[in-house]
């Protein structure tokens, strides 16, 4: 059945899933469901301590077996060790078929593969993975069907009962012998436990692990005692280096100079572009240039922004330091100055849902005015390629592109026309992960192209002096200079599926297939 | 022309390639390695062989090593691995044999 962005999803997918597909980014407006809670084991008469031995422990205790889902966060990004650590344990007592359901996956989670080839892991769930995992995945490896969602699908997916954890686990920098989370105080600090609080809240079992056992209470806690059924120590919970980068030095390249440039002249021509507006940016280089130089320019004109919100770097941090924004939400933290600034009073810690997802009664998303993003591939459709690569391999994660490409009212996305030889202006993205409906502006080194169902800002930017083009024009330009590329073959399998925010099928991934010449062309 | 000798010419940059030549067994022995194999590999192919064409060579092993070159920087370097494999440095007839 092909779906309101154009893709064919096969039928023995939808009925494997028991999901729709998509059908734009409105359609469950309205929408009434119950949640479904957690099972919890009371704490009535305890001995005043949650702290258990180890994580071998913690996983008997949690009666694990299998066919389990385990929860996890990566706050700690490419310095985790809490998954490899609980995963190590879990497959020394030979359990079998366990689903994860991260937040997300990256490099530091290589190690699973072995899991995934010997049938401990059958399915994965996450808002993408990097490295060897996606490799596996597209090479077919993994049993089940890996399913890619954005931060706000994966707390709609849990509070639907759609995905039942039946145990998380919370790396925290910092926890008190009763559980109480906190994601600053210790040695390996990440900031905030956004993406732990649905877990928190919907898990049967919560096992905190920390490096830094404080005294009790660990307050203001942001996970809270009364969601943890126990405690563990361990000696690091991930490498502070890879957690939190020191602050990056803004960027000198010239392209995402003039980019970011382009994107701030863009930004303040818009109406949106008053007192009390809101904006959110992604952490490339160009994004983080451009909340530097749109910052200069709400200086220089009295303007002031009402809330940023993040994924935060030390540049949006800056604006609370130079009180040029009045409340930064945060979900979670980049770098070292971003970590320090969850200490300041208007700097606020919020969950996943509140953040993103479609299905609650209302998502910070919604409020925004502007969101600047990255992609790997835009195509004529103004659709978002941000999880599979030009080449076929899955290599990226939705975060949260979608939900807040969704939400926006002007939605930015900025890339170079050519990432090395690949445009990333195409015909038709590899894989769909944000809707073009969502999807307002496209600003590349060779100019900017701007979605044709807003009227309204092709109209504000008539004497606006900069290179707008028609988004055809610069697939065109893109082609012309690197060729247009063949399309990438796949094999037959689908190995994943690019779920939307509200649980229906965007995209299918297909697994990947060996590279042959073509025949029509023999060597002489 | 007949290939001499082993040569190579291009870096591992990204957007470059690096071509080695050697002498042939009387074919064009042709292998790649890109980190655009999917979208460009026949591509590349093309342009690569259409250079050897135009420079008159039927015998050459060749392996390139391509990281998203333009297929204005593969002929090129396709070019100067060859002259170089030719042992000619001077007096290249640019504009000439080698832009047909």
């Amino acid at each position: 059945m092909i779906n309101a962005v154009g893709r064919e999803i096969p039928e023995e997918i939808l009925e494997m899933t028991g999901k729709e597909v998509f059908h734009g980014n409105n359609y469950f407006d309205g929408y009434v469901f119950k949640k479904s809670g957690p099972s919890t084991k009371c704490v009535i008469n305890s001995n005043g301590s949650k702290v258990i031995e180890s994580i071998h422990e913690a996983l008997i205790k949690c009666e694990i077996k299998d066919g389990m889902t385990l929860g996890f966060h990566h706050h700690f990004r490419d310095g985790d060790y809490i998954v490899n650590m609980v995963m190590k344990e879990v497959h020394k007592l030979g359990i079998k078929d366990i689903t994860i359901c991260a937040s997300s996956l990256g490099k530091a989670h290589d190690p699973l593969v072995e899991y995934i080839e010997d049938g401990t892991i059958t399915n994965i769930q996450s808002s993408g993975v990097r490295g060897r995992i996606g490799e596996a995945i597209s090479k077919g490896k993994l049993k089940g069907l890996a399913i890619m969602r954005s931060h706000g699908g994966r707390v709609r997916a849990i509070e639907t009962g759609e995905v039942h954890l039946d145990i998380s686990f919370i790396g925290a920098p910092t926890c008190d012998d009763y559980g109480n989370c906190r994601g600053i105080g210790g040695k390996s600090n990440c900031g905030v436990l956004s993406y732990s609080m649905v877990d928190g809240d919907y898990a049967d079992k919560v096992v905190a692990v920390t490096d830094c056992l404080v005294t009790f209470p660990n307050f203001p806690a942001h996970i809270s005692m009364t969601k943890v059924d126990y405690v563990v120590v361990v000696d690091a919970i991930g490498d502070p280096e890879k957690i939190a980068s020191g602050a990056a030095k803004p960027t000198k390249d010239m392209r995402k100079l003039m980019m970011a440039d382009y994107c701030t002249r863009f930004v303040i021509n818009t109406p949106y572009f008053k007192n009390g507006f809101s904006y959110q940016t992604g952490v490339g280089g160009a994004s983080i240039a451009s909340t530097i130089s749109l910052a200069k320019i709400m200086k220089e004109r009295g303007i002031r922004m009402r809330f940023g919100v993040g994924g935060l770097t030390k540049p949006m941090c800056d604006l609370l330091i130079n009180d040029q924004v009045d409340a930064l939400l945060d979900t979670q933290d980049f770098d070292l100055a971003a970590v320090e600034s969850v200490k300041d009073l208007r700097h606020f810690r919020i969950s996943a849902g509140q953040y993103a997802s479609p299905f609650n009664k209302g998502a910070l998303v919604n409020k925004l005015d502007f969101v600047i993003l990255a992609t790997l591939e835009v195509d004529v459709h103004f659709n978002c390629n941000v999880v599979v690569g030009s080449d076929g391999m899955i290599t990226g994660a939705q975060g949260g592109h979608p939900d807040t490409a969704a939400g926006a009212k002007c939605t930015i996305v900025i890339t170079p026309l050519l990432q090395g030889r690949i445009p990333a202006v195409c015909s038709e993205v590899t894989t769909v992960t944000t809707p073009g409906e969502s999807v307002d502006v496209v600003i590349t080194d060779y100019g900017i192209a701007i979605n044709p169902l807003r009227e309204d800002l092709i109209t504000c930017m008539k004497d606006v002096d900069l290179p707008f083009k028609t988004i055809e024009e610069l697939r065109d330009i893109a082609y012309g200079i690197a060729g247009e590329p063949q399309k990438v073959e796949f094999g037959e399998r689908i190995v994943g599926i690019i779920e939307s925010r509200d649980g229906t099928i965007m995209d299918v991934v297909r697994q990947i297939k060996p590279f042959t010449f073509s025949d029509s062309d023999k060597l002489r | 022309m007949e290939i001499m000798k082993p040569a190579v010419a291009g870096t591992l940059e990204s957007c470059d390639c690096q071509v080695t030549v050697e002498p042939g067994d009387g074919e064009i022995d042709f292998t790649l390695k890109s980190s655009v194999m999917n979208q460009y590999g026949n591509q590349i192919r093309k342009v690569v062989l259409e250079t050897l064409e135009s420079l008159e060579i039927g015998s050459i092993k060749i392996s390139i090593v391509d990281k998203g070159a333009l297929d204005c920087t593969i002929k090129a370097r396709v070019e100067g691995a060859v002259y170089r494999a030719v042992g000619q440095t001077q007096h290249l007839p640019w504009g000439g044999v080698i832009r047909p």
